[in-house]
């Protein structure tokens, strides 16, 4: 069945921000598709973002939207999560917002587990503000800070996100929305912190001084560093090297989500007659 | 009924909070705020409130910005370094418009500093310490006892304004204990938030239909509606319109300025026939008092004059005190900070009262002070002694 885009938009905000062709629009599609799969209520979801292009999504859904201040999208929705702890809370983010200014709050929301969704628009450039490095610039290419050829090491948002305790991780891209809106899917039912690496394509700010500034080439471009889990299991480590793969990497059902944990406390501490003066 | 109990400023201060309804509170461990944190956790949970400490100052004001927007009254507490980097956090309450207290129990020295020792000097932190035009409301408690009330009516600012509010109280009141004793329950006023009673569709979160301060509803409550840190429309998107902008940051600032007298508490403590008036507030205030009452002792015409409300800073009854002052004596914990308001209004600096299209709007009632000033300044980390400050009123009677 197809979706009615309208009952989930603020249609008045059109035509959006964004430039022509811009993959911010398809993970947004595909978050829409996903929560139209699920038949959840818009006054039900919360969403918030940060600072940056794909931070302006929160604009265009229609929930309960906050478009903060740039890193800390992550600590606000925790704020709003543990106040409705019943209530569904998204977070989108850029690379530059979720990773730089906001690796703090990215790496203790995993750790905490809280039952929040952070879909990462990993377009590997600070799009906003003109083009500047990001933590997932590739090494070698160009950047506006960085403009003969990128010399920090970068950041595999999927590993870092495993390692710090996120308890759904999965990394698509748009040059494959089907699968990044089950993913996405998967990753709203998941019971604790989920992660979607969806890499994306900012042709303008990062595909235009790297040879890709026309967006099909980019995202064909983004397919070619890419792997899928299935096919990466027959592939060995030398031709692995520099390949990103997709795929749900990482589910855990059994570690315990926050705000339980935290209710669950507090049915403890008020059982108590001492303690807590 | 009273209540008398033995605790310190940041006990007081988070009964202070518990009993104005904070449910909610964020923060992040540091010298001599943490007890404030402490408390909370203790307290919250008992109550089916939520305590988090998060993993730095930043997020812990975050935090308590998305509790507010989530329906609750929420808190956070630091001192110094945490207060400088909540800042950013700051400016997105006050533009979004967003209830919040933040205690600050001072101390010492810029950076790390004298984190054990007294000071108070982020009075003008407090006033500017966020970027762009802003409006400001900053309390601070005298005594132990007011460490309890002033949070209350912190929080009953926070609800009535939709703004973030300071407490600040100081290293030496954080860890005073001392016998208080509270008002009753039954005696406390306790403001909450507008919100909402239009239908959903017509409801927007900037709409000042019903006054200047538009009723701000809960997430998932049924009212959809957007909240950004950019500058907005009434509807809480990003608008730039030159008009709107203005008339919009204007009220921002108007609705704390249009309420300063009955927001801007002070108290004038043996100023009736005085000649020779000390300005002190905070803890430093005590001292101050002392000096007073020797100096009476010794016949000299003196009393106090005692900001509770630091901004808005309550200028027009300290006008009519300057106007009939000889000598006016500015003491406090810093190199010199609300001195400078002070000497702004002597000089005939009035209270504004109002900004309008791009105009200071003046409050004319008062003459400007003939008075000399002089100050007793100290920021090495101890409390001023009464003695400083008789000495230098007996200098200048
Ligand atoms: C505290 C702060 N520092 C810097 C900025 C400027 N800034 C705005 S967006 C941005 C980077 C955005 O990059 P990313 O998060 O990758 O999002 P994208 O625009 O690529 O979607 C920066 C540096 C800001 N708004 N706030
Ligand atoms: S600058 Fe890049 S990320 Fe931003 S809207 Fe344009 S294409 Fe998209
Ligand atoms: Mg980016």
């Amino acid at each position: 069945m197809s979706v009615k885009y309208e009952n989930y938009l603020r249609m008045n905000k059109f035509p959006h921000y964004w430039c022509p062709g811009c993959g911010n629009g398809v993970v947004l599609k595909a978050f829409i598709q996903a929560v139209d799969e699920l038949g959840w209520r818009n006054n039900d979801i919360g969403m918030v973002t940060g600072i940056g292009c794909s931070s302006r999504a929160s604009g265009y859904v229609d929930f309960n939207t906050m478009h903060t201040i740039h890193g800390r999208a992550l600590a606000v929705a925790t704020g709003i999560k543990m106040s409705n702890p019943s209530k569904h809370v998204v977070v989108f983010a850029g690379d530059g917002d979720a990773s730089a200014i906001g690796g703090n709050h990215l790496i203790h929301a995993c750790r905490r587990n809280i039952d929040i969704t952070l879909v990462i628009i990993n377009n590997w450039i600070y799009g906003m503000t003109g083009g500047q490095y990001s933590p997932t610039t590739p090494t070698g290419t160009i950047a506006t800070t960085m403009p003969y050829g990128n010399v920090d090491p970068d950041f595999d948002l999927a590993s870092l996100t495993i390692g710090a305790g996120a308890t759904f991780v999965a990394r698509s891209s748009v040059a494959e929305p089907v699968i990044l809106k089950n993913y996405i899917k998967k990753a709203l039912t998941h019971k604790g912190f989920s992660v979607i690496d969806a890499f994306s394509n900012c042709h303008i700010q990062w595909g235009r001084k790297n040879k890709f500034g026309d967006p099909v080439k980019l995202v064909e471009h983004i397919k070619s560093v890419t792997v899928s889990a299935a096919k990466a299991k027959k592939m060995n480590a030398e031709e692995l090297k520099n390949l990103f793969v997709t795929g749900v990497l990482y589910e855990d059902k059994d570690k315990k989500e926050y705000s339980e944990s935290y209710f669950d406390m507090v049915k403890r501490a008020r059982s108590q007659t001492k303690g807590g003066r | 009924m009273k209540r008398a109990v033995v605790a310190n400023g940041n006990e007081m201060v988070v009964e202070g909070a518990i009993d104005a309804g904070c449910r909610f509170f964020a923060g992040y461990p540091i010298t001599p705020s943490s007890e404030v944190a402490e408390g909370m956790a203790r307290k919250l949970p008992k109550l089916g409130g939520v305590f988090l400490q998060m993993e730095d100052e930043i997020a812990s004001i975050a935090c308590a910005i998305g509790g507010s927007l989530g329906g609750e009254k929420t808190m956070t507490a630091s001192s110094g370094p945490g207060i400088s980097l909540k800042q950013e956090g700051v400016g997105l309450a006050c533009i979004a418009e967003i209830p919040l207290v933040i205690i600050n129990a001072m101390r010492g020295g810029p950076s790390t500093g004298l984190p054990t020792r007294i000071a108070q000097s982020d009075i003008m932190q407090a006033r500017w310490g966020t970027h762009g035009d802003h409006p400001a409301v900053a309390v601070c408690p005298g005594s132990v006892a007011e460490c309890y009330t002033e949070t209350v009516r912190a929080f009953n600012i926070a609800e009535e304004l939709r703004t973030p509010v300071y407490v600040l109280s100081d290293a030496f009141l954080a860890h005073l204990s001392t016998k208080v004793e509270l008002p009753g329950k039954e005696e406390l006023k306790i403001a909450n938030r507008l919100r909402p009673t239009v239908k959903s569709e017509e409801y927007y979160p900037y709409d000042t239909r019903f006054g200047d301060v538009p009723p701000l509803a809960d997430y998932f409550s049924g009212y959809r509606f957007h909240v950004t840190g950019l500058n907005h429309d009434k509807t809480g998107f990003p608008n730039i319109d030159p008009v709107l902008q203005e008339s919009e940051e204007e009220r921002l600032i108007n609705k704390v300025l249009k309420r300063q007298e009955t927001i801007g508490t002070y108290e004038n403590y043996k100023l009736e026939d005085a000649q020779i008036v000390v300005v002190a507030y905070g803890s430093n205030a005590s001292g101050a008092k002392e000096a007073v009452d020797a100096a009476r002792e010794s016949g000299i015409k003196v009393g106090l004059f005692r900001p509770i409300t630091i901004w808005p800073f309550p200028s027009i009854p300290f006008q009519k005190v300057a106007a009939s002052a000889k000598q006016i004596i500015v003491t406090e914990v810093n190199l010199g900070q609300i001195v400078y308001e002070i000497e702004r209004i002597m000089l005939g600096g009035r209270a504004v009262t109002e900004i309008k299209n791009g105009n200071l709007i003046f409050d004319t009632r008062h003459p400007r002070s003939s008075a000399e000033l002089s100050t007793v300044l100290q920021a090495n980390g101890t409390p001023i002694r009464p003695n400083q400050i008789l000495s230098q009123i007996k200098e200048v009677a």
